[in-house]
């Protein structure tokens, strides 16, 4: 029984990791922009979500409300002012600029909050759960992440198959120069994608907040989780994403019930083989298209 | 025609540079006899150590293509090939460092086959999983005990003094980071260091000229990690213990490293000297304060690689272009009589 229940917690577990990955995904799908500051902005959307409720005195899923549009704003002003500049054939500064970004945020954390572990405190819905048999409960927290996921994925492609600025979108991750030959703004373009990125890795970071602690120093683990989770998809794939992102769950899970001996360790280490192994005998993922990447 | 148009390399300034450098490197091998104090001799360990590992890094980023952000990797398998072989097998420390070396290579061609599959960015992340990886097994390794704080113990240093282990240790740190920067520069003189460059500008290009990208890559990737795997070594001989969290470090031995050769300059030889110059300038300055060093490098490094993305040395280039190094080929052509 142990074995279903590690089963059910790690597809829900696959929520919060498909919230990693999806603005990693959408950047680089439209704009080949790959950030590796993606993780320490989610932690630093969760320590924002710290200041925020202690300062207003809200739950942390209120905070949302400020958290999150304040780092879409902040994604819009960086790509124009700054990632915009690194962007061309060669990778290595937009490299050096996310690397550089990820590590100052670290440390600028570290300063202002110091290495102590934090956590987000949600109340009730924290331990609430659903029974469904004798060994497996459904936590609503987890199944609330999830849920948001999947809203956040379905929302995302309704706009870039459905409306006016998700045809921009397409247009110029197709061909940017026919683009802008159509009239379309490509840097806005650009800012745009980067809002949507940063917000919806905030919204991650909360809910990583929400659901344990977190320090500083977490962010490079929630990079590796998000690109592990693009790449198993097949890059730019948004719905291999969404069940990537559930697969890494699986693997996490049911990595910690294979090997007792290290209980954290051990899920994070079958997750990141699991990457390996996709790498290894399908590398353009799991529902990539051939040439991709 | 008897004067036929030749290439040469070698210019007035880098003949003079190479005088330069020899002086230099003579200077600083004789430094324990006239150091006594080690005032110099204690601090500049680290900056050689340093400058070994900016080199090897520069040498992957910015010549082959390969920007890795994996490197601790091969430090911390240096750090425990080390430990195993001076500490539980009885070997000599300071032979053993090549042997750690060795090892990191051996290791590092099963890390190609994984990570040669991504490409830039995702190139960069995917080696940075498998350091992660790494870590973890060393972590979780028995054998290992990366869990534990672990030394070499005097018994496994052996009859050394400790002013001889001193000073061998800044001998070899010496050596690592003079023989990083004559590697960067044979790599490029020589026919590979053509090749990468033609891959570089442009890989279809390169491939169509009959340049064998992957062997040439695999080749750089193998030679950086052997010479990144014994600067671990030398890292752990410097320093009395190691953890597998200090040992395969992302920010100590990958970001301070990258930070070092974009502010001095990816892509040159001199550049990471010119890094390592002041990454121990600002060290001095900061005596203890680990989070600003990051943040105060960090920030330098992102704003130069927007603004002035070939660092330092691109900046003095710009200014008055001179050649310390004999690298480029240039094309001389004999003028013509009358």
């Amino acid at each position: 029984m142990s074995w279903a229940n590690a089963a059910v917690q790690g597809v829900l577990l696959g929520g919060l990791f498909a919230l990693f990955a999806t603005g990693l995904s959408l950047s680089f799908g439209v704009m080949r922009f790959v950030n590796l500051a993606h993780g320490d902005l989610a932690i630093l959307g969760a320590y924002l979500a710290v200041s925020t409720t202690s300062a207003l005195d809200v739950n942390p899923f209120v905070s949302l409300l400020v958290v999150v549009p304040v780092m879409a704003a902040g994604g819009y002003v960086l790509q124009r002012l700054v990632f915009d500049r690194t962007m061309g054939p060669d990778p290595l500064p937009a490299i050096l600029v996310t690397f550089g970004l990820g590590v100052v945020i670290q440390n600028v954390l570290l300063e202002r909050y110091s290495a102590d572990s934090r956590g987000l405190d949600a109340g009730s819905i924290e331990t609430r759960s659903i029974r469904l048999t004798d060994g497996i409960a459904v936590g609503w927290l987890p199944l609330l992440t999830l849920a948001t996921a999947v809203a956040v994925l379905v929302a995302l492609q309704v706009m870039l198959s459905r409306t006016r600025p998700g045809r921009a979108f397409r247009a110029t991750a197709d061909d940017p120069d026919t683009a802008r030959l159509m009239g379309i703004d490509d840097r806005s373009v650009h800012g745009r994608v980067m809002a949507i990125s940063f917000a919806t890795v905030a919204l991650a970071g909360v809910f990583l907040g929400v659901r344990g602690t977190f320090g500083p120093a977490e962010g490079p683990a929630v990079l590796l989780f998000g690109f592990e989770a693009v790449v198993i998809g097949g890059l730019g794939s948004l719905w291999g994403t969404l069940v990537s992102g559930i697969v890494l769950g699986l693997a996490q899970a049911l990595g910690n019930q294979v090997d007792v001996r290290y209980d954290l360790l051990s899920g994070v280490l079958y997750g990141h083989l699991l990457f390996l192994a996709v790498l290894a005998f399908r590398p353009h993922g799991l529902f990539g298209r051939r040439g991709r990447a | 025609m008897t004067d036929a148009a030749r290439i040469r390399r070698s210019t007035p300034e880098s003949t003079a540079g190479l005088v330069v450098s020899a002086a230099l490197v003579l200077a600083l091998a004789t430094l324990p006899s006239w150091d006594p104090e080690r005032t110099l001799q204690t601090p500049l360990v680290v900056v050689l150590i340093y400058l070994s590992l900016a080199q090897m890094w520069n040498l992957l980023a910015g010549f082959a293509g390969l920007v890795s952000i994996g490197q601790q990797m091969f430090v911390g398998i240096g750090v425990y090939s080390l430990l195993t072989l001076a500490e539980d097998r009885g070997f000599d420390p300071y032979l053993s460092v090549a042997l750690a070396g060795l090892v990191a290579a051996v290791l590092s061609i099963p890390v190609a086959l994984f990570a040669f599959r991504l490409k830039g960015g995702y190139f960069a992340i995917g080696t940075w999983v498998i350091a992660e990886v790494v870590r973890l097994l060393v972590l979780e390794s028995d054998s290992l005990a990366g869990g534990d704080v672990r030394s070499l113990t005097r018994s496994s240093l052996g009859g050394y003094s400790r002013d001889a282990r001193d000073d061998i240790t800044y001998w070899l740190a010496l050596a690592l980071a003079v023989g990083a920067t004559a590697i960067v520069v044979l790599v490029l003189r020589s026919r590979l260091g053509l090749g990468l460059r033609a891959v570089r500008d442009s890989e279809g290009g390169a491939r169509g000229l009959g340049v064998d990208v992957t062997r040439t890559r695999l080749v750089v990737w193998v030679v950086a990690a052997f010479w990144t795997g014994a600067t671990g070594a030398v890292i752990l001989l410097n320093s009395p213990s190691a953890r597998a969290d200090s040992a395969f470090s992302v920010l100590r031995w990958t970001a301070l490293v990258i930070f070092i050769a974009v502010i001095g300059g990816v892509g040159s030889t001199t550049g990471p000297i010119l890094g390592v110059l002041v990454y121990w300038f600002i060290d001095e300055q900061l005596a203890e304060a680990d989070t600003w060093r990051f943040i105060i490098l960090g920030t330098v490094a992102a704003a130069m690689a927007v603004v002035a993305p070939r660092g330092l040395y691109g900046l003095l280039q710009r200014w008055r272009p001179v050649q310390f190094f004999p690298v480029r080929r240039r094309l001389v052509v004999p003028e013509e009589p009358g």
